[in-house]
């Protein structure tokens, strides 16, 4: 009576793993009872079982990683107690690849929403439609501490961070550069950069040559000026100090992605004098360069510093869009607040993304 | 055409990176862990035009005897000893290479990393000013906090860690998250810029 209490009490469930590539299978067993020693068993269709994986009482799932696609397996949990061995019912499966990852659909709304409205303000952007941008003090500076650096007879210096040109942060700084290089050409002044990476170091070098070009000063160019100093976080911190300190640079620039050097390479541009213009899409540093630069670009002023310079309406009109996004989601930061205050939590959990 | 294919090139990279995230299948599945290992195959490239270019400066420098010369016969001097060492007897525990990486290069980062307890006091000297009110307030969350995560706040009063911990907890991170949705929504407009190639000024465009 006991063993048929024991055999229809326990229970194996498979399923196709959901959202993954394929060649998967999750089993689910339970089993209400004490026992010895547990195993998961694995056929195919017209072959034996074999043994795959011992249990304990805590496991409650298993994930197969070792199956093909479009072949039909039968898993049983078998497992021994005091009142002798006991198998159950087999549960049978055939794994198969996704072609869209489910738990990703909020996510991929929000993108497109987010996308089709900032593409929808570029069009308009290209219709002629004037834009509004509120001035960003940051980037009002740039000609001014350009400037300031050429009055003093000092370089300008620019850090685009100590990531790769695969940072979209490093991008951004680099589409800083190139107005900064440009003001620096008008005013024949000198631009220092030294980079943390080589590939940083060879986009730079071009940046800069073209926007000398563009000011027709191309033979004021020095490549020698944009160079590569080390790929180690604080050795590249103390080279820069160490320029910093010999050179003096009326004007700094640090834009890109910082970490902990952020902070040692701002008060060390301020020890000497220099404005410093900084912008960063770290909120862990922000802090640190309000706190030692005269200017700071945070976040999604730094991404829109390209735009702001640039007054190019589609670039303009991307910003209006990224503008209503943020309207969007505070929107639901509102509403989702609110219901949540009273016990639902349905916009939280609509927007849980696995 | 020195414009066209590298925008060509962004915009099937970008777009192709978006789709994978929602498509678990192969071919999808593995192009972000490929497309990576390609950068690392390119970056390693690159890293020898950056020795190159350090090189070449260098000894330039210390032809021409420039100011500064002296830094420039360490780096190189650093940089042969490094690379003779570790190409001649390995980077093992105990080899010549792993001693100048942990008696030398270790300590220096360390001391460079140790600056910053100093620069953080000095910073937070000149930023705890109470010029206006919005610095007041500064001073006064930051006194609060500063108090309340060490053990002598505690004696003092008592309340001050919970209001430390709910300075940290609420205000804090109400602000850090605001600027975390403006970060978000700034990458995606930027990116999307990057991949229609509205935004080219990276590959020296205007």
């Amino acid at each position: 009576m006991l063993i048929l209490f024991i055999i229809s009490s326990l229970s194996i469930s498979a399923l196709d793993t959901p959202n993954d590539a394929g060649g998967s299978v999750t089993l689910k067993f339970s089993y209400p009872f004490p026992f010895i020693s547990g195993e998961i068993m694995r056929r195919e269709e017209g072959k034996e079982f074999e043994r795959m994986v011992a249990v304990s009482p805590s496991d409650t799932y298993w994930i197969d990683n070792s199956v093909e696609d479009g072949v039909k397996y039968y898993y049983q949990v078998v497992l021994t107690t005091e009142e002798g061995v006991v198998a159950s019912e087999p549960a049978s499966v055939i794994s198969s690849p996704q072609w869209f990852h489910k738990g990703r659909t909020t996510m991929l709304i929000v993108v497109l929403v987010v996308c089709g409205l900032i593409l929808f303000f570029i069009r308009q952007a290209k219709g002629g439609k004037g834009l509004y941008i509120r001035q960003i003090a940051g980037l009002e500076a740039v000609d001014e501490a350009v400037g300031r650096a050429t009055e003093l007879g000092r370089p300008v210096m620019f850090i685009a961070g100590i990531m790769d040109i695969d940072d979209l942060q490093t991008i951004a700084g680099i589409t800083i550069l190139r107005r900064v290089a440009k003001k620096a050409a008008e005013y024949e002044s000198q631009i220092l950069m030294p980079t943390s990476r080589s590939l940083v170091m060879t986009a730079a070098q071009e940046t800069v040559k073209e926007a000398y070009y563009d000011a027709g000063r191309p033979d004021i160019f020095n490549p020698n000026n944009i160079f590569y100093l080390t790929d180690d976080q604080f050795g590249f911190a103390a080279g820069c100090d160490g320029i910093m300190m010999r050179e003096k640079p009326g004007a700094i620039f640090l834009m890109g992605s910082f970490y902990a050097e952020s902070l040692i390479l701002a008060e060390t541009g301020h020890s000497v004098g220099a404005i410093q213009i900084a912008g960063t899409a770290m909120p862990s540093q922000l802090p640190f360069f309000v706190t030692a630069c005269d200017y700071t670009l945070i976040g999604e002023e730094f991404f829109a510093a390209s735009a702001y310079l640039s007054k190019d309406p589609l670039q303009l009109g991307s910003l209006k869009g990224q503008d209503w996004g943020k309207a969007m989601f505070l929107a639901l930061i509102v509403v989702g607040t609110v219901l949540a205050t009273f016990g639902f939590t349905i916009i939280k959990d609509i927007l849980m993304v696995q | 055409m020195k414009r066209q294919i590298p925008l060509i090139i962004t915009f099937i990279v970008g777009i192709v990176m978006v789709v994978q995230y929602f498509i678990p299948r192969q071919p999808f599945a593995g192009l972000f862990d490929t497309f990576n290992r390609w950068f690392l195959i390119i970056a390693v490239f690159a890293l020898l035009l950056g020795l190159m270019n350090l090189v070449r400066l260098h000894a330039n420098k210390l032809r021409r005897r420039n100011k500064g010369w002296g830094y420039s016969v360490v780096l190189l001097g650093g940089l042969v000893a490094t690379i003779f060492t570790g190409a001649k007897w390995g980077i093992g525990t105990g080899t010549p290479f792993n001693y100048i990486f942990v008696n030398i290069q270790q300590p220096m980062g360390a001391t460079m990393f140790a600056l910053l307890a100093f620069f953080i006091a000095s910073a937070s000297f000149r930023a705890f000013r109470a010029r206006n009110i919005d610095a007041t307030l500064l001073l006064v969350a930051a006194i609060i906090v500063m108090l309340g995560r060490v053990p002598i706040g505690n004696i003092l009063w008592n309340k001050l860690p919970l209001i430390a911990d709910w300075i940290m907890t609420y205000p804090n991170t109400a602000g850090q998250r605001a600027i975390m949705i403006g970060i978000a929504l700034g990458t995606v407009s930027y990116s999307l810029r990057v991949i229609l190639g509205i935004e080219r000024t990276y590959l020296g465009g205007e």
